[in-house]
């Protein structure tokens, strides 16, 4: 695994725990969209990510000695996870996930079934019916899903390793819309809560960890960067920034102003 | 020869040939990429004996970048 990875603080001694598989970092990444091979590499490691996203395309025949994502990661040092990305029905997820599975060697999947182009919001009926049927076949599912509630326990009834909720649409940038659906979903669901999708910079990883969700999966956020790499760590600071923060438990927010020093001692 | 359907293109296969022996054509390392075969996934211990028919089709994926 990433030898960078060791982001469980003191204070956040539990790794990330989604089924029996444990990992240190908090942080998932994508792959896509870098701009090369080697930077795409160089923002994994910054990010202390130790699981990242690839997806499933057909080989280009026509183009000259294409270069596989796996000459470039290692999968020593990665946990890859196979997603469904850019699959409108059940039929068409189950069979990337297989081929996913086949090309991957492990039975993970970060299952997407997207009901709308411009959106990309999920079509949560046939993400349920996805589900059952990978679970059914011995999958590791992670479904992409928006923040409702009900979607999300239907999902953990149907067998998901772990539910992963839209913080807003994937690719946005808009950052956590709806903190308090989140929460809910923290408060009311038994399997780990990652939020996946829509964070654009620094301080909204921090605010989405703040909730207390167990971790968070972005892409865009860091190849949309002008520096993907400083991006990635910035990321990765964040994470651990918003954990701790959690784990502290913040005061209370008050109307008035409260004084830090004493008003006793004053010099007359 | 054959004619494939070879991720949606047609394509001229000598007769007989295997799974490995069209990724061997295809300069494709087995270990890099899944081949589907109408539909069906070809496991890696598979490939040498499975033979190849006119009119197959026939998907090669492999992993790349994605979030």
């Amino acid at each position: 695994m990433n030898p960078n990875s060791n982001d469980i603080s003191p204070a956040d001694p539990a790794p990330l725990r989604i089924g029996e598989t444990e990992f240190s970092s908090r942080l998932i990444v994508g792959t896509g969209k870098y701009r090369d091979a080697e930077q795409t590499v160089a923002a994994l490691r910054a990010s202390g990510a130790e699981m990242v996203t690839v997806a499933v395309r057909r080989v280009d025949l026509d183009a000259t000695k294409e270069e596989s994502l796996l000459h470039h990661l290692d999968r020593d040092e990665f946990f890859l996870l196979p997603n469904t990305a850019g699959c409108y029905t059940e039929e068409d997820a189950v069979r990337y996930a297989r081929l996913g599975r086949e090309a991957g060697l492990s039975s993970w999947v970060k299952l997407e079934v997207i009901g709308d182009q411009e959106t990309l919001l999920p079509d949560t009926e046939a993400l349920l019916a996805a589900t059952r049927t990978l679970v059914a076949e011995g999958f590791t599912v992670l479904p992409y899903t928006n923040d409702d509630l009900i979607t999300a326990l239907k999902l953990q009834d149907a067998g998901a390793a772990a539910v992963m909720p839209l913080a807003s649409p994937i690719g946005s940038g808009l950052g956590l819309l709806n903190p308090l659906n989140i929460r809910l979903l923290k408060a009311r669901l038994d399997v780990p809560v990652i939020v996946d999708a829509g964070v654009g910079t620094a301080s909204d990883a921090c605010a989405t960890m703040e909730q207390g969700v167990d971790g968070i999966l972005m892409n865009t956020a860091l190849a949309a960067a002008e520096d993907p790499v400083l991006m990635a760590w910035a990321m990765r600071q964040a994470v651990q920034a918003g954990r701790a923060a959690w784990l502290a438990g913040r005061m209370p927010k008050r109307e008035w102003a409260v004084p830090s020093s004493p008003s006793t001692g004053m010099l007359d | 020869m054959m004619n494939l359907e070879i991720n949606g293109k047609r394509r001229e296969v000598a007769d007989g040939r295997s799974i490995a022996g069209l990724l061997e054509d295809l300069e494709l390392d087995p270990r890099l990429v899944v081949v589907e075969l109408n539909r069906r996934i070809v496991r890696r211990d598979e490939i040498d004996d499975v033979a190849l028919a006119d009119g197959d089709q026939v998907e090669i994926v492999h992993f790349v970048g994605g979030g």
